[in-house]
Order: structure tokens, then sequence, then C-alpha cells
């Protein structure tokens, strides 16, 4: 199957003017395959709700709220990923006491494909994580640490290739640097690779030899810095091939995805939901088997 | 084809509902935050299986651990406050018996920051979900061994900042112009030739609240113990909260 160029090829609307014109989308629903992309990031052992009496997010977030939606949005496309771009561990009580068991039974139960690791998922150190480790029936993908001398190694993936509806879709993680960050008795041998080579080597895998259809990039390294440190942005600019990067650590709350040029002159889409679980971030993409040939497509606006 | 027509409709229908998420629309690719609220009923088999862990983790949250005879209030002193008092006191009694075992060497001061006493103490029973609110953060002790140089670079910051961090095991007189009238450590002067032992969070060496005089230490010494950790074990210690508001760093 030769991959789709759909980003690039989108007529666009911003938010509401998008309703109105609806009817008139001259897109033919029955030509296309519907593939949904849902995703957290940064949940940090929030289990419960926060209160009513929560100063910051009164009565937002709590798992078993997120499973319903979840299983909602699975009756209505069952071609849905659900994705989480890191920093599961650390933040309530139920992470100091458990270890992080419960985060990741809830998220097998709630049948999460795919996470990557964020700095706060070695708080426990790398042993801490790998007693965890049998509690998730989902993958660790993490392309930029080499665990080679730690007890994580082949407990995750470089990369995974989900088919849905005959649609591939490949996944790749990205990891921050963690030195400086957590303490080296933390994480131990782990390498830290460039996560700017290491998702072009990704992303040519996935689309040269695995053929992929979308390629997305779970990222734990922080939407935009003043810096030149690495980000998202920075990654999404410098790399081709990525069509959607699920992002973390910084907590940026964006109400819908950044738009950026990739290093080839596409577009690639950079969101990410905040923290906490207090949103669920949603993706529909709408691929077309038909509209390869079309190159004149217009820009995508938001 | 006719179900992936009615998946695609109940999409658009979800789509509007939630339009408390902003979204882009598109023919070919569509986004929205949806957010997560008292609107969608929880999972009653999720919830279910939540249940006996977060009964656990309340019970062992709420058992108490100490008395605490007067309640305690972050803004109830000039330059030195109880709850202050009793997290650097705290450390003290905590770490150094550590510090001692791993270096043979004995912490000669504490210093942590007022912004890092995150809620106050009422009085009453003290438990584990005290510790959490008064220690939400993960932060370690650590111990800086400091030149006599930094010590005193370490009063200009506190002349500056004019705020009751917490401090133990260190004397420090003011005017009432907030200068160093008189500071000593052990009960003697400081001494720029000397070291010092100079225990504080792992936030406040790295730089935290601008406590630059923590960085680059003559040498560092890691007692891989958290903050909140120390309090928990001292409140299971101590039957009451003894610690009080006293003239450890004040102005005259």
């Amino acid at each position: 199957m030769k991959r789709r160029n759909f980003i690039q090829q989108t007529s666009a609307a911003t938010a509401f003017i998008g309703f109105g014109g609806l009817s008139s989308l001259s897109f033919k629903p029955s030509n296309k395959k519907h593939i949904t992309i849902l995703h957290t990031n940064d949940v940090h052992s929030h289990i419960e709700p926060f209160g009513p009496e929560d100063s910051r997010n009164p009565n937002l977030g709590g798992v078993a709220r997120r499973a319903t939606l979840i299983q909602r949005i699975r009756n209505e496309n069952p071609n849905t990923l659900l994705l989480d771009a890191g920093d599961i561990f650390q933040g309530t009580p139920y992470f100091n006491f458990y270890g992080g068991e419960l985060e990741f039974k809830l998220m097998s139960k709630m049948k999460y494909d795919a996470a990557t690791l964020g700095n706060h998922d070695f708080d426990n150190g790398i042993a801490g994580l790998y007693a965890q480790l049998p509690h998730a029936e989902f993958n660790f993908i993490s392309s930029n640490y080499d665990f080679k001398n730690t007890l994580l190694d082949g407990h995750t993936q470089k990369y995974k290739v989900f088919t849905k509806d005959g649609v591939k879709i490949g996944v790749f993680g990205l990891g921050i640097e963690l030195q400086g960050l957590v303490n080296k008795s933390l994480y131990k041998e782990t390498k830290y690779l460039d996560p700017i080579e290491t998702a072009q080597e990704m992303s040519s895998i996935l689309k040269k030899e695995k053929n992929c259809d979308l390629i997305i990039c779970l990222s734990h390294l922080g939407y935009e810095y003043s810096s030149d440190k690495v980000s998202d942005i920075k990654l999404a600019q410098a790399t081709a091939d990525i069509d959607l990067i699920i992002g973390g650590h910084t907590h940026t709350f964006l109400d819908k995805p950044r738009v950026e040029i990739n290093k080839s002159g596409k577009k690639v889409l950079v969101n990410q939901v905040g923290c906490y679980g207090l949103y669920l971030g949603r993706i529909d993409f709408y691929l077309d088997d038909n509209n390869e040939n079309q190159t004149t497509g217009v820009s995508l606006e938001v | 084809m006719n179900t992936f027509r009615l998946s695609f409709y109940l999409t658009i229908t979800l789509f509007v509902l939630s339009c408390k998420g902003n979204s882009i629309e598109t023919a070919q690719i569509k986004a929205e935050r949806i957010p997560i609220d008292k609107s969608i009923n929880g999972d009653p088999e999720i919830e279910r299986f939540i249940a006996p862990y977060k009964k656990h983790l309340n019970k062992t949250l709420d058992s108490a651990l100490a008395y605490n005879p007067k309640s305690m209030l972050k803004s109830d002193g000039d330059l030195n406050t109880a709850i202050g008092n009793l997290m650097a006191d705290i450390v003290m009694e905590q770490a150094n018996p550590i510090l001692v075992k791993r270096t043979g060497k004995e912490i000669d001061m504490v210093l942590l920051n007022h912004g890092g006493i995150r809620s106050g103490l009422n009085q009453g029973n003290i438990t584990t979900r005290s510790a959490y609110a008064l220690m939400p953060f993960e932060n370690e002790i650590v111990v800086a061994e400091l030149s006599g140089e930094k010590i005193v670079e370490m009063l200009t910051y506190l002349e500056q900042a004019k705020t009751a961090h917490p401090v133990s095991g260190v004397r420090i007189e003011m005017d009432q112009n907030y200068k160093v009238t008189r500071a000593t450590i052990n009960g003697k002067k400081i001494d720029k030739e000397k070291t010092y032992f100079v225990a504080t969070s792992d936030y406040l060496q790295q730089g935290g609240d601008n406590m630059n005089f923590f960085k680059d230490p003559i040498a560092l010494h890691q007692v891989d113990y958290k903050l909140r950790n120390a309090i928990i074990d001292y409140f299971k210690k101590v039957d009451t909260l003894k610690v009080e508001k006293d003239d450890r760093f004040i102005r005259k």
C-alpha cells in the first residue's frame, strides 16, 4: 500500500466554521478509512478525579470516567489506537504506596496499545519500573533510550506497527535526556541517543521498509523551550515523514494541535493534552485510497 | 459501508456535543480535546477495581502517627516559625545519623525554604496524609559541604530574602533592617577557613529559590532519604510534637 499524503492535501477550516459547511464537504465517506487516535500524557498517578474543592482542576479527571469515554469512542470506531506519552508514574500516594502497579493495571484494562517512557517513570529506578512490567499488557515504545546494560533490555521496542482496517500505523517513541533530570542511580546505564537522528532513522524504517500509512511519534521531549533544547516543535521542523507528534513532559494544554512544517515542506501535527488525565486527546484521520494523485489540496488551517 | 457511514455521523455528533474542547475540523483530519468531567459516568468495573486500593490507601494515610497540641501555620512568625523549625529539626535529626554512618561527619546546619512548607499542621492527630500535604514533592535530602565563604554568601542571601526560611543548627540575629549582627554554628562564629556540612533539599542545592551558594559545593553527600519520608519517620517516632517558635533566627 502506498502511503497516503493526507495531511498536506487537506481542505480545512477552523473549529466551528467547519460545521456550517459540513454537508457540503466533498469527501465521500464510503471511500475513506477512519482511524481514531486517542492519547494522554503526564497522568502522574492520578487515579481519582480532583474533588469539587480543588482550586485548579475541580471535578476534572479520573480513570473510571476516562475508561467510559474510551469505550464509547471504541464502540463508535473500533479502529482506534490508545497511546500515552509518558510520566505515568509519580504525583499521588497511589504511586508511593503501590509503585505503579495500579496505574499499569488500569491502563491495561482500558486497553492502551502503547506508551513511551517519561523521566518520572524512572522514579523508583530501572528496577522499580521493571518490577511493574508484568502488570502492563501494552507495549513500551522507546527508540532513543539504549537499555542494553540495564534490566529493561529487551522489554521495550524501538517501534511498532499497528494495522487497523488495513491501515499501517507506525509508532516510535522519544524520551528526554535523563542526565540532570533524574538521579543516575535511578536510570543507571541507560544511554540517551540523539532524538532527531533517532527520529529520522525510525521514520525512515517505518515509511520505507514497513510501508506505514501513518507515522506517529510518542514524545516526552517537551513541547517548546526558549533555549536550544530539543522539543517537539524542533523535532517536527527538523525531520521528515512524521505525521503526528503526541507530546508530554511540559504539561502543555493545547486546545488544538499545532501544525508545523517539516524539512520536506510537509505538515506535521503536534499535540499535547496537559496532564493528570484531565483531558483525552482525540485525532481522527480519514484516509482515502483514491486521493494519492491529488496534489493541489488546500492547505490545512488551524 | 452503511456501518461506516453511521459511525462517521456519530463521530460528528459527539464532536458537536463536546464543543467545550476546541478542534480543527477538516474533511480528512479532525482533532478535539475532550474534557474528562462530571458529565461522564465512571466505568463501574474500573471503580470496583480501584476500590480496595483506595480503601487501603486512605486507611494508611489517615491513621494517626503523632499528636499536635497546637496548630502551626507558616505565617505565624517573622524569621522563624514553629512549622519551619519542625521541618528543619526533622532533617537534622533524621539525616544526621545517615551522614555519620556514611562519612563520619556530622551535619552542622540545615537550611530549607519557606516556600517549601506546603501546608500548615492542624491541632490534633497528625497522619501520613499531613506529611503528604506538608511535603507533596519527591525531594531528597542532600548534604552540601560548603566553605565558610559560602556560608557568608548564605547570610547575605538571607539578609536580602527577609523570609523565614527554616533553619536548624545555626543561630542568626539581624537588626531591624535585616543586617546580620551575629551568626553562630554550633555556638561558634563562622570561620571562613572551615568547611560546613549543610543539609538541604536536592531542589535547593540545584539552585532552587536562587540559593546559588549551594551550587558547586566542595562535596555533595547523598543520604538517599526523601524529605517526606524523613517527616513520616519522625512522626512515627514521637508521640507529641514539641517543636516551637524560638530565637534561632530573629530580628532584634
